[in-house]
């Protein structure tokens, strides 16, 4: 097929314009040789050079921005739990106070009890202890009022009940106006 | 044709309805024929090899601006040079090859599309006005550059059995029509091909710049008496046409680099 063409291009000589004449295939070989070889040697791996730098540049600025991303979830992270924290150790201080609070009115209710208990005991002692003391004056009292008394009644004779009587009563008397004598 | 009626050979006197006698100067072959601008030894320097030569020219100073002292942070030029860096690479080598068996291949594809896109451009450029990649002799060593990597990337893939096993799509299912296949197989490959490729492109800018042309002329040629309307039409379509090359001369190269890169992948892949 190409033989063919080309033969009849011989013929032609000049006029095919599908036989590529000699001088322009060297030119054209040429021309693009020069666009090849600045696209290959110098222009195309220039540009691959800055696009990449581009893409890293690019990236780079990705990875910042996820990179601070990271960070200021932490730090919200954190100061949630901060926060937490302290309302954590707020509640507790209260229900702290709280107890302590409970604890110390107990404790001076329980003082006061013990107080109101010590004075109570204190005050029956002492009245024991002054019962104690009438009953041993009034024992000794007594003896000596009954001896007086029966001395008394043996010296008068004790004719009648009537005398008797008044002996008694005037005994009495006697004894009241001593003790308000005494006091 | 003599060397005389080279050089967009159409008569500026000639016009419709007068009577110096000459018909339409249509476009033909010789308005892809120049004379050349200087001969150094015997060798003829025309108009197409400076627009080759210039095409090289504006896209080193344009990429150099681009990408030369490249910052991470893209000024104007460089961010419109990385829209069409990022194109080729993104758009056509990674989609095709992936990125890891693509990354190889950028550079010769990158060079490619903006070699044959700027070959293409001067088609509607003032003053140049013509596609480089009209002439056959350039779309050609593309193809044979893109053919040869082809070659050589099978042959080391696959060793020298495996480079036949892949460009005749040798598949031992297809039972008996597997040696039609073969021979089917190996003519669309390794010899149909590389002239398909360079033919696409070579045959797309060629055809644009014939309707160019025609237009172009006949706006002027139709510019007498009544007729004028008919130049009217013309200009228009002129213009419909520059707009319309302008996104053909951008596919065609698209395609070319796309078909390079799957012939690639062609010679990369496992099976054929």
């Amino acid at each position: 097929m190409i033989a063919n063409l080309v033969q009849l291009a011989a013929e032609e000589t000049e006029q095919n314009p599908l036989v590529p004449p000699g001088p322009e295939l060297l030119v054209g070989t040429i021309a693009f040789a020069i666009v090849f070889f600045f696209f290959w040697k110098k222009l195309l791996p220039n540009i691959n050079k800055v696009l990449e730098e581009r893409r890293a540049a690019i990236e780079g600025g990705i990875e910042e921005a996820d990179a601070m991303k990271v960070e200021a979830q932490s730090v919200l992270e954190q100061y949630k739990a901060q926060l937490a924290e302290a309302r954590h150790e707020a509640a507790r201080l209260r229900q702290e106070a709280q107890e302590q609070g409970a604890t110390l009115i107990a404790e001076m209710r329980a003082e006061g009890q013990r107080q109101r208990e010590e004075i109570v005991a204190a005050g029956h002692a002492q009245i024991e202890a002054d019962r104690k003391a009438a009953a041993q004056a009034l024992r000794q009292d007594v003896g000596t009022l009954a001896t007086e008394l029966a001395g008394k009644l043996v010296g008068e004779s004790l004719e009648d009940h009537a005398r008797q009587s008044r002996v008694i009563d005037r005994f009495l008397d006697e004894l009241e106006e001593k003790a308000e004598a005494a006091r | 044709m003599s060397a005389d009626q080279t050089q967009l050979a159409f008569d500026w006197s000639c016009r419709v309805l007068s009577d110096n006698g000459c018909g339409f100067p249509a476009p033909g072959l010789q308005s892809f024929m120049f004379k050349p601008l200087a001969t150094v030894g015997g060798f003829e320097f025309n108009k197409v090899m400076l627009l080759a030569l210039l095409a090289t020219l504006v896209i080193v100073a344009f990429f150099w601006a681009a990408f030369g002292k490249a910052k991470v942070v893209p000024g104007k030029v460089q961010m419109i040079g990385e829209a069409g860096y990022d194109f080729v690479r993104r758009g056509i080598v990674y989609e095709t090859l992936g990125k890891r068996e693509g990354e190889k291949y950028v550079p010769l594809m990158v060079s490619l599309f903006f070699f044959i896109w700027i070959m293409n451009v001067w088609s509607v450029i003032p003053l140049a006005q013509f596609p480089v990649s009209s002439v056959i002799a350039y779309p050609a060593v593309l193809a044979a550059i893109v053919y040869l990597t082809w070659v050589v990337l099978t042959f080391k893939k696959h060793g020298f059995v495996g480079f036949f096993k892949n460009v005749t799509g040798y598949d031992k299912s297809l039972g008996a029509v597997l040696p039609l296949v073969m021979v089917i197989e190996f003519f669309s490959n390794l010899l149909v091909r590389p002239f398909t490729h360079a033919v696409r492109l070579f045959a797309n800018m060629f055809a644009g710049h014939l309707m160019l042309v025609m237009f172009t002329v006949a706006s002027w040629y139709l510019l007498n008496s009544w007729l004028v309307v008919g130049a009217g039409v013309s200009f228009v379509m002129t213009m419909a046409m520059i707009c319309f090359e302008l996104f053909v001369q951008a596919v065609q190269a698209y395609v070319f680099v796309l078909l390079a890169c799957s012939y690639v992948q062609g010679a990369l892949s496992e099976h054929h």
